[in-house]
């Protein structure tokens, strides 16, 4: 299968099986769109037709593009078959190692953000903290079922995670002290909306926490609009200042800024460029998950604006990075000559299985976005998983779970979607959530336009 | 005039598959 379209110039085709990627000109774009379904005769007079009054466009060069297309299907890189599918239950079936873990360590939060999937960080329950017990409860469990996994995974989450601060720093001490026992290797991140961010925190994130996500939705009065403190304040002129210190101390650690769109800031790069221009180079910001009559829920016709602004965006990073003031974009981060492997692009992210989302009372859930719905309870950290059937529900969340992804040249690239946003939005977890798919195809033309620009082939 | 420039999965059917990558996620 390929998939070739035309974009800022562009003419790609990316074979989607390989992972092959091809710069062509016009001639060879039109041959390769017609080259399965049409003789070479057929090709040839087809394309004689259309290029008349081009010099250039001879039989032989029609023919020797033709046998170039062939060369390249011959080696691999072009309309290759699927060879994956028997690989993509077997894969998580032969596997029951947990590796990563969502702690979260407060349900409550100190902004009231009107979008927040948590409910305020709550999670439609009670208010509450992790304890020390619980939190080292669950890096035991970690640690005893990871099976042969090294590297391991805890992420700070909320609600605020830095109004249980304590507890995490105690934490990363447990997990720290049982390394070199256990052959384990723990990399701890941090998901904070910077309210409570101060030096002691940045101290100790800068030496401890692989990752720090900050929570800050672009322009001031589009952040304060959603993101407001408990008493109605606007929390930007707060939060502003503390990531930019925190950003400019992380060294050799990575960042990133996370934003969220609505349909009230459908023109979204703007608030990107803005926190662009605030100094913060390691940036994302993802579309809204929220009902359908939420006030700022997108609406199909955002999508024709959105996927010019992602355009918008692909364009300005280049234009951005040839003058020596580049940024990153969280979707736009592909590596073409590597990238993961075939495995982990059919298995995606592992929610339900290798990676689980654990309450302040140490219920288990399949991912963050699952906790408080009480029909997605997994078992707790002391008993393990007690509820089998559902952890088997998750295995077969994978590329090939949805017979109307078959056909989809993303799916390598999507591992077959968010299954929260599946849930949420279908009622089933192999549902598939089309407006994010949407989204998500044209992230991905732009991404390889980007790494074909920057090749200058 | 080279028409078609060129900026395998199936090899990583061998290489890959140990687990040992970051989780991804809203990859």
């Amino acid at each position: 299968m390929i998939h070739q379209y035309k974009l800022n110039g562009y003419n790609i085709v990316l074979d989607v099986f390989s992972g092959a990627v091809h710069s062509v000109d016009d001639l060879a774009y039109d041959i390769i769109e017609l080259f399965e379904s049409c003789s070479e005769e057929d090709i040839v007079g087809q394309m004689l037709e259309k290029y008349a009054g081009d010099p250039e466009v001879t039989r032989d060069e029609i023919l020797d593009c033709i046998s170039d297309i062939k060369e390249l299907k011959a080696e691999g890189q072009l309309f290759t078959e699927d060879c994956y599918e028997s690989y993509a239950c077997d894969f998580k079936n032969n596997s029951r190692a947990v590796k990563a873990l969502c702690l979260h360590v407060a349900h409550t939060c100190n902004l009231s953000c009107d979008y927040c999937f948590a409910a305020q960080g709550k999670y439609h329950g009670e208010r509450a903290l992790m304890s020390l017990e619980v939190g080292k409860q669950a890096l035991d469990f970690l640690i005893a079922n990871s099976g042969n996994q090294q590297n391991l995974e805890v992420d700070f989450f909320g609600g605020e995670p830095l109004m249980n601060w304590d507890v995490c720093k105690q934490l990363v001490a447990y997990g720290r002290s049982r390394e070199a026992e256990t052959g384990k290797k723990f990399r701890f991140t941090l998901t904070t909306n910077g309210l409570l961010v101060d030096d002691d925190v940045i101290e100790f994130a800068n030496r401890e926490m692989n990752n720090v996500v900050m929570s800050l939705d672009g322009r001031r009065e589009i952040n304060d609009h959603l993101r407001k403190t408990v008493t109605g304040k606007g929390s930007y002129e707060i939060i502003v200042p503390k990531f930019q210190k925190f950003a400019k101390t992380r060294g050799d650690k990575e960042y990133y800024i996370r934003g969220t769109f609505t349909h009230q800031n459908v023109e979204f790069t703007k608030d990107i460029f803005h926190m662009a221009d605030l100094g913060f180079t390691e940036l994302s910001m993802e579309p809204v998950v929220c009902a359908p009559d939420d006030p700022y829920a997108l609406t199909e016709e955002d999508l024709p604006i959105l996927f010019e602004q992602y355009e918008i965006l692909a364009k300005e990073m280049l234009k951005r990075d040839k003058e020596g003031r580049g940024f990153t974009f969280y979707h736009y981060m592909i590596d073409l000559e590597g990238g993961p492997c075939i495995y982990k692009r059919i298995s995606g992210c592992g929610s339900g299985t290798e990676y689980l989302a654990v309450t302040p009372w140490g219920e288990l859930y399949p991912c963050h976005q699952f906790v408080g719905d009480e029909k997605y309870s997994m078992g707790n950290v002391w008993d393990g998983i007690k509820n089998i059937e559902l952890r088997d529900k998750f295995k077969q969340c994978n590329a090939y779970a949805r017979p109307s992804c078959r056909d989809c040249w993303a799916k390598l690239y999507c591992s077959g979607g968010c299954a929260a946003n599946a849930y949420h939005s279908t009622g089933s977890i192999t549902g598939i959530y089309e407006y994010g798919c949407e989204l998500f195809k044209k992230r991905m033309e732009c991404a390889i336009m980007i790494k074909v620009a920057e090749s200058g082939i | 005039m080279k028409r078609i420039k060129t900026l395998d999965l199936n090899k990583t059917l061998k290489t890959g598959g140990c687990g040992e990558c970051q989780t991804s996620c809203s990859g």
